[in-house]
């Protein structure tokens, strides 16, 4: 088995600290139409996010996240990314930011280098236990917009473990 | 091996000499620390998840597959008769070790969760029936309360807890009224909190729970590697360890039982190895304790463990812990100057083996964990597999270094200079 060194610098990217420093989105809206949550059983990270659609088009979202750098970070990009988007835009940029964590490319449906510093990201990809720090925001917004679209009217508890998502108690 | 059912006579070495031993020196003795990872010196501080492996530890793990290898209990050849002898013989040294206990009394694992599950399903779902009551303590690891939840679910019996007070000791004013009813069937609890690092005093609490009419089991696992641990001389009726934290091979557990209760249960697992006329109508079981011993055991595991426990005699356990008690204590202080860290649990180091919990305000135990990391410093970030405590200390995870013999002043420096870095790096002032 080879020795591999890690480049912390490569996880934690300026723009990464800057982000969980502050992150974007924190903040109250009004009437949301989707309230979900998610955690990272792993971590212990949560995260709960507010969405007011209009139509099928993010009108307002709020992100709160308890978490490490890469979990807080991630929520706060995606803050920035996704109001204004639709519901079929996001989950192609979910799955572009899931492909690129886990095979290291995507198939150039979207361009991640365009949409705020989502790029950044690509670091996680050498250190696999973060991957799903990572994706915990994308995670629990594309099940909290499937919901809306589904019309489920409950709360869920959106988890980064496959199977564990369960209807809040 | 000695004759069946005698006590075997106990380890007299085992708490000394307690002259004390230089860590630089036998720092020599295993090969992983002198490796570097990330470009760093390794400075091992996880030892409360595993422990390192002298190089005795290894030969005698490489030894036994080169030049003993055979299946035990069965085979009429030279290597069957060595690879028996091996393994048995380390029975006889654990017997001695925990105490001058009988043989018999000392089953082979696969680690404490399975010691603890073994009970929960031999004795737990036989023996415990609707409203009788589980105490058990807010501090377990996931190994010794999932197993009890399980026999509460198929049973019907009620768990409850003993509390803990804000500094992470346990309630005892509450036990005597939690044992009052009459209807605790069984107490189980942790010797020392892999999380807070409490020294809980068992002999105390399993003296009132037997007086209660309770059985009880201790979980020994952060105990027996880092202190003297006599069982007759604490009473638990069931005692559990594993052999990878304390420098022996991972996949090696022990159980030790009361004679009378080991005979009343049944097995755990069937098969090869514990019968002693099968069949095809039924089967009868063999003596204690191979009664508990299914199918082929972790020989080369149990036989190089002897390697682990003579390494361990010649520091001496006093000598051990006295080791730990000044680091532990160092570690408190070091952090305790720190405004921003809080640490978990007792912060008298008489009462707090070298497992101590931490966090840092504004950086996550993740991000500490991976930072420390970057600079060679290995410490464990989570739940420890205790949730329902870390939930209890109102967090979702902490940071946790625990200390072993070949831990020096300066690994402990290196560590809270690094949290110190890693404070920095992320708070970005």
């Amino acid at each position: 088995m080879l020795e591999k060194e890690n480049d912390l610098g490569e996880l934690y990217r300026e723009i990464i600290l800057d982000h969980y420093r502050s992150p974007r989105g924190h903040k109250h809206v009004d009437h949301p139409d989707i309230v979900n949550k998610g955690q990272n059983p792993v971590c212990g990270d949560e995260i709960e996010m507010h969405v007011r659609m209009r139509e099928d088009v993010i009108e307002d979202l709020g992100v709160y996240c308890t978490g490490c750098a890469i979990s807080v970070a991630s929520g706060s990009m995606l803050a920035e990314v996704a109001k204004g988007k639709s519901i079929s835009e996001l989950k192609t940029i979910a799955g572009a930011i899931k492909q690129m964590l886990t095979t290291g490319e995507t198939d150039g449906s979207v361009k991640l280098s365009e949409l705020s510093d989502l790029e950044v990201l690509e670091g996680v990809r050498d250190f696999p236990v973060r991957i799903k720090c990572a994706l915990l925001a994308w995670v629990t917004l594309v099940e909290g917009l499937e919901q809306y679209q589904n019309g489920e009217p409950e709360p869920r508890v959106s988890s980064t473990e496959a199977g564990e998502s369960s209807p809040e108690k | 091996m000695s004759a069946p059912n005698t006590v075997v006579a106990k380890d007299k070495m085992r708490g000394t000499p307690a002259s004390g031993f230089d860590p630089e020196t036998l720092r020599a003795d295993f090969p992983i620390l002198s490796r570097k990872v990330n470009g760093h010196p390794l400075v091992y501080l996880d030892n409360a998840a595993t422990t390192q492996k002298p190089q005795a530890v290894i030969d005698a793990l490489s030894g036994y597959y080169s030049t003993h290898n055979a299946n035990v209990h069965r085979g009429i050849h030279t290597l069957a008769e060595e690879a028996t002898a091996a393994y048995e013989a380390t029975r006889d040294e654990v017997a001695r070790w925990v105490g001058g206990v009988k043989r018999e009394q000392i089953v082979f694992t696969r680690g404490a969760t399975e010691s603890i599950n073994l009970v929960a399903s031999s004795w737990g779902e036989k023996n415990l029936h609707k409203g009788d009551g589980i105490l058990l303590t807010q501090m377990e690891h996931h190994a010794n309360l999932v197993p009890w939840l399980q026999v509460a679910r198929k049973t019907g019996a009620e768990i409850a807890y003993i509390p803990i007070t804000p500094e992470g000791l346990l309630d005892l004013g509450v036990l005597d009224s939690l044992l009052a009813d009459g209807r605790v069937r069984l107490v189980a609890l942790t010797h020392v909190s892999n999380v807070l690092g409490t020294v809980n005093p068992v002999a105390e609490i399993v003296g009132k729970a037997r007086k209660h009419g309770a059985v009880t089991l201790v979980d020994g696992a952060q105990a027996v590697p880092h202190q003297d641990v006599d069982i007759p001389e604490i009473g638990a009726d069931f005692y559990v360890f594993s052999a990878h934290k304390m420098l022996g091979p991972t996949g090696v557990g022990v159980l030790y039982g009361r004679e009378r209760l080991l005979d009343e249960m049944e097995p755990y697992q069937t098969g090869g190895e514990m019968i002693r006329l099968v069949t095809y109508e039924e089967a009868t079981w063999d003596d204690l304790p191979h009664k508990f011993e299914a199918g082929t055991p972790n020989i080369a595991g149990v036989a190089a463990f002897a390697a682990a426990l003579r390494y361990l005699r010649a520091l001496g356990m006093d000598a051990v812990r006295a080791h730990e008690r000044k680091l532990t204590a160092k570690l408190l202080a070091e952090l305790d100057t720190l405004p921003w860290v809080t640490v978990f649990g007792p912060k008298n180091p008489d009462v707090h083996a070298g497992v101590v919990s931490f966090e840092v305000e504004g950086v996550h135990p993740h991000d500490l964990a991976q930072f420390l990391d970057s600079v060679g410093v290995a410490i464990r970030a989570g739940h420890h597999c205790a949730q329902p405590l870390t939930r209890l200390l109102g967090r979702t995870a902490t940071a946790r270094a625990s200390i072993y013999i070949y831990n020096t002043t300066e690994d402990i420096e290196r560590l809270v200079e690094a949290v110190q870095q890693a404070k920095q790096y992320f708070s970005g002032s």
